[in-house]
């Protein structure tokens, strides 16, 4: 008797990209509002974008669901911390229970792909990247998603320092300010959008620094 | 099948009473198994998704002095580099290291938990875990999840009372003693360099530079290696990084060009 398949699978991706930019005193995270299944827009302004503690928000693409779940799972972890603590998480705890949360679905993955953006305790901007079971890096930028093939080159071009396995430590944030790290956050949205069709409509972009979290959008083709 | 939880927090604390005493370490299984005719299948389609980095090139040795580690940094997806910046040498505790290859997430996460337990162990028993104990739970935990699609290749070395230690342990479950050992998809190309260059009356030095050129060598011939070539030394005191050198720069370095001579220069013609 030949193997029963299951004509039904529990995942689904919804596409999109997402971008985070760490700098000296800032932390850029950005992502597109589209939300499609297959070759259909379900809807053009969805965000992908989650603020977990005071000076830390996440974008994850992949498939919204789980997203929803594991940004729901990390809420809850984070209020009961704060309960035990007294105080917000920082954006390296955060990171670790991240990982941690992620794999503890090592054989049920959270469809997810994220970035967390944000300051660390010294006010520094700092950029966590993740694959889809829990494996993670601080980097100085990151990008998941569709878009992410024609995204990274580019970031790669513009941003790339030395490596932090090279012995002399050095800092991977980029030396850009904040201003100019969001217009580049807006010219690679844009030349994603062009060839990738998962991303487009419209761009969100949440800036962390010393004084706060504040968001501002820009719109993007719809085709 | 009973799954060794011991190092896992328990998702049971959201709902139940959260006591301090039973934070973190009890008995319950906690991951969860989709519900589904066919596990095995499903887990394969799984690991398709995730797509662990098997491409990778990580090498350790003894020799006189201690335990050499060293790695390369690049982890593949198929034929995309998602990262030329891993790190492949984990930081167990302070003279103790463990190398990753194969699945990152599975890696990072055992190795924490490792480190969890030899902390416990400490605690416990007032006194250091030995490099043959810290390997056996590691390997243990890795046996109850065989045949469960976790990838890991490691190498666990280390400095403990009766000197250097240095064992394989991987996902099948496999553990073995040994003084040189090379995992990954470079590893026939660390293999040949490291074994031609052995000794064991070698200085800190020389190992140090055989450590980097397998690696280095290895980074050449295959594709899914690259990035840095880091080098670590465990020694009697615990382990120090010794040196991260980027290895197209590492190329240069062995191989210098030279100023060829030139024959025939081409001359500006004037007006035309």
């Amino acid at each position: 008797m030949t193997k029963q398949q299951a004509n039904w699978s529990p995942y689904d991706n919804n596409g999109g990209s997402c971008v985070a930019i760490a700098g000296a005193d800032y932390c850029v995270i950005a992502a597109d509002t589209r939300m499609s299944t297959g070759y259909n827009i379900l809807t053009r302004e969805y965000s992908k974008i989650c603020k977990l503690a005071d000076k830390c928000v996440m974008a994850s693409s992949g498939f919204q669901a789980d997203v929803k779940a594991l940004q729901k799972q990390l809420a809850a972890r984070h209020l009961i911390y704060q309960h035990q603590h007294n105080k917000q998480m920082s954006c390296p705890a955060m990171a670790q229970l991240l990982s941690n949360t992620l794999y503890y679905k090592r054989f049920f993955p959270y469809y997810s792909f994220n970035v967390l953006g944000g300051l660390d305790n010294e006010g520094k901007g700092c950029v966590f990247t993740y694959d889809a079971v829990g494996s993670y890096e601080k980097v100085g930028y990151s990008s998941q998603g569709s878009g992410s093939t024609l995204i990274t080159p580019f970031l790669d071009n513009q941003l790339k320092s030395p490596s932090p396995l090279l012995l002399s430590v050095q800092d991977a944030v980029t030396p850009l300010v904040e201003a100019e790290a969001i217009d580049l956050v807006k010219t690679v949205f844009a030349s994603a959008s062009e060839r990738d069709i998962y991303t487009g409509d419209k761009i969100e972009i949440v800036v962390v620094n010393a004084t706060g979290i504040r968001r501002e959008y820009m719109e993007l083709r719809k085709d | 099948m009973k799954l060794d939880t011991t190092g896992l927090e328990m998702a049971a604390p959201l709902w139940g009473s959260h006591s301090e005493l039973v934070d973190g370490f009890s008995a319950a299984p906690s991951f969860e198994l989709p519900i589904t005719t066919d596990f095995d299948g499903f887990q394969k389609e799984a690991v398709q998704m995730v797509k662990p980095a098997k491409g990778t090139t990580t090498l350790a040795f003894i020799f006189k002095e201690g335990v050499m580690v060293a790695a390369d940094s690049r982890a593949s997806m198929g034929g995309y580099i998602s990262s030329q910046s891993v790190k492949k040498i984990i930081e167990i505790n302070p003279y103790m290291l463990g190398t990753m290859a194969g699945g990152a997430a599975d890696c990072q996460f055992w190795h924490r938990n490792l480190g969890i337990k030899c902390r416990l162990h400490e605690l416990a028993n007032k006194r250091r875990i030995s490099v043959t104990g810290a390997s056996k739970l590691l390997a243990n935990i890795l046996y109850s999840y065989r045949g469960m699609g976790l990838s890991v290749g490691t190498m666990i070395a280390g400095w403990d009372e009766t000197g250097p230690g240095l064992y394989y342990v991987d996902s099948e479950g496999g553990r073995l003693k040994g003084m040189r050992f090379s995992v990954g998809s470079g590893s026939p190309y660390a293999y040949g360099v490291l074994d031609n260059g052995y000794r064991y009356d070698m200085s800190v030095e020389e190992a140090a530079e055989l450590a980097r050129r397998a690696i280095y060598h290895a980074t050449f011939r295959d594709g899914a290696s690259g990035g840095v070539a880091s080098v670590y030394y465990v020694g009697p005191n615990g382990w120090k990084k010794l040196s991260g050198d980027d290895v197209g720069e590492l190329h240069y370095k062995y191989y210098p060009v030279m100023p060829s001579m030139v024959e025939q220069a081409m001359v500006e013609v004037a007006g035309a």
